[in-house]
């Protein structure tokens, strides 16, 4: 076990350095397309810790995303405030938004959760939608400036990057944290939990918290690497799209979600300079790995060559 | 749209029919909905795109037959029958595999095949828009409460208590809609009496699409009839039927009731924010009760 940390360690810093020279010889859309990956990792990280690590069926994940990446757009753009603070501010609002959206979500079990998320979060939607005068309705906000310091394609793809390492890094330390265990715990077997005196709701309160404050890190980096906001980041069908990544990648582990991202963010870009039916494709391959692939790529992969660490019991499948 | 209405009791009137025949579509819809997560306990991702494919198999039948009073009839029979068997291939072939599994896992299915049958319905009908004519004794429109109100709205409003009524003679009446109905109670106790459950499911989810198709079929002449329809007939058929409770057919019809006037009286009231009004409906409805109006069957 101690091995193979080393190894995973090892290998993780070699990416890192790895991810660290690319800007250098990759063309600036292929830095671009990376950034996005990253982005797009770090939301579906953020959903991995209350969908596979937690066992809550949230529904409507990018609504907080989506409240950060406006949070910052309007600070920035109507408020004038300091980039700084305007960042500071999207993952708060984020949490904050999980916390009343969670407050009522985990009296819930189940289905209706996700329910109540999904109602709730397209409430946030219909505002965006139409609150013209703020948000600019359907056509949202661009040309979003950024500090001089990660305004160029290279520099925004470090910025992201680093974000995402340290955001991934505290990631791991939660789940490997006794919260983070109880949570995995109350997802395996709530009943138990609460008759040892785990107070299950609590707990996956908190991780919704957690959760969403990630989430709305992934809606600054957004509007960092995009510098526009628009109303179909909080809308429903991206939810499902990051829930799938989740599931894709492999939901019971770490990192899996990172790898659905990237195959998601790559096949759009790449399927889609071929065929304007990308969704096709991306149809079949899910229904391919709903049939061969049930634990996702990563599963897969870590069920032929890696540890058994990550061996679970079928959590929520009543 | 509607500016330059004053809240007048005309006005009130008028928008209380829209709002009402409005309910009636997205009743046909969220029943067919809360029908499949009652027996199946499986949220229909798929089903908006089956309601579009309803929609747009009206209008191949439609022109094929040559418009008309009896294209239009014709379109209203065929196109739920298309749909029926779409989904009816789509359960045999694939998603009767996925019983045993993970109960995501079915979730993940019908969201793909949204993706698919989204893009194929771009690849047959493309990304115009469409239209079909209701015949000419249900166009124009007639006086009521000093208003006009389209004489097709009336008979949507005929429409939903009759399939309402239809469903429920049928889950209620006859042998297989009974056992359907077991089913989304105890489905291993139907298996152990000997009844195939498999068959049972996928009678449901066949019926329940149909009503889907039936659905895009009925409000084709209402709409131009393009891609993109579904995405927000699905949102609103999943919080009617979390509303009205899981499963539960009246729910479905009250939750449609609450939706569809709430809807119309935001363009009264506020046009800009129409849209946030059902939406906040829904909130308010499940935080006084998280687990819906009716009893959910499950």
């Amino acid at each position: 076990m101690g091995r193979w940390n080393r190894k995973t360690l090892l290998l993780c810093t070699a990416l890192f350095v790895v991810l660290l020279l690319l800007p250098a010889i990759l063309p600036r859309f292929y830095t671009y397309i990376l950034a996005s990956i990253f982005v797009t990792s770090l939301l579906a990280m953020s959903l991995n810790l209350v969908v596979g690590h937690g066992g809550l069926y949230q529904f409507h994940h990018c609504a907080f995303y989506g409240v950060s990446a406006y949070t910052v757009a309007l600070l920035i753009t109507k408020a004038h405030v300091p980039y700084w603070i305007a960042f500071g501010a999207g993952p708060l609002a984020a949490a904050l938004v999980g916390f009343l959206i969670g407050w009522f979500c985990v009296r819930l079990s189940k289905l209706y959760f996700g329910m109540l998320q999904i109602s709730l979060g397209s409430l946030i939607w219909a505002l965006a939608f139409r609150w013209y005068s703020l948000t600019g309705g359907d056509d949202g906000i661009h040309g979003i400036s950024m500090p001089d310091l990660i305004s160029s394609t290279k520099n925004s793809y470090y910025f992201v990057l680093i974000v995402l390492t340290i955001s991934l890094i505290l990631m791991y330390i939660i789940l490997k944290s006794p919260f983070g265990t109880t949570l995995q715990a109350t997802r395996d077997n709530p009943e138990r939990c609460e008759a040892v005196g785990i107070n299950v709701r609590r707990h996956q309160l908190a991780a919704l918290i957690i959760s969403t404050f990630f989430a709305g890190v992934a809606g600054i980096l957004y509007v960092v690497v995009e510098q526009s906001v628009f109303p179909d980041l909080l809308f429903w069908v991206f939810s499902l799209e990051i829930f799938i990544m989740c599931l894709l990648g492999g939901w019971f582990t770490f990192a899996g979600p990172i790898i659905g991202a990237a195959i998601m963010v790559s096949l759009r870009t790449f399927v889609g300079v071929y065929t304007e039916y990308w969704t096709l494709v991306l149809g079949v391959l899910l229904i391919l790995l709903i049939f061969f692939l049930p634990e996702g790529v990563m599963g897969f992969v870590l069920d032929k060559f890696g540890t058994s660490a990550t061996h679970r019991e079928t959590g929520g499948s009543h | 749209m509607e500016q330059g209405h004053t809240l007048t009791l005309a006005a009130f009137g008028s928008h209380l029919l829209v709002g009402l025949s409005r309910a009636m579509i997205l009743f046909i819809v969220s029943s067919g909905l809360s029908f499949v997560l009652g027996v199946l306990r499986v949220p229909n991702v798929a089903h908006g795109s089956l309601y579009m494919i309803g929609a747009f198999a009206a209008y191949a039948v439609f022109t094929a037959v040559g418009g008309g009073s009896t294209g239009f009839w014709l379109a209203l029979i065929a196109a739920p029958l298309v749909v029926a068997a779409v989904s009816f291939g789509a359960e045999r072939s694939l998603f009767c595999r996925l019983y045993e599994r993970e109960h995501l896992m079915l979730l993940l299915f019908t969201f793909a095949l949204m993706l698919i049958l989204d893009d194929l319905v771009k690849i047959i009908w493309g990304a115009e828009y469409r239209s079909i004519m209701a015949p000419d004794y249900l166009k124009g429109s007639i006086i009521v409460f000093g208003s006009s109100f389209p004489r097709y709205n009336l008979f949507l409003l005929a429409a939903g208590p009759v399939v309402a009524v239809a469903l429920w003679l049928f889950t209620n009446k006859t042998k297989i809609g009974k056992i359907a109905r077991a089913a989304a109670v105890d489905r291993e106790m139907v298996g152990a009496v000997g009844i195939n459950v498999s068959w049972v499911f996928a009678f449901a989810f066949v019926l329940g699409c149909f009503l889907a198709g039936l659905g895009g079929a009925l409000v084709a002449p209402t709409v131009s009839i393009t891609l993109g329809m579904d995405h927000d007939i699905i949102i609103e058929a999943f919080l009617i039927v979390t509303i009205g409770g899981l499963g539960n057919i009246w729910g479905a019809m009250v939750g449609s009731l609450i939706f569809g006037i709430t809807q119309s009286f935001g363009v009264l009231l506020w046009p800009q924010f129409a849209i946030v009004f059902p939406y906040a409906a829904v909130v308010i409805v499940l935080l006084m009760r998280p687990t819906g109006l009716l009893k959910s069957v499950w």
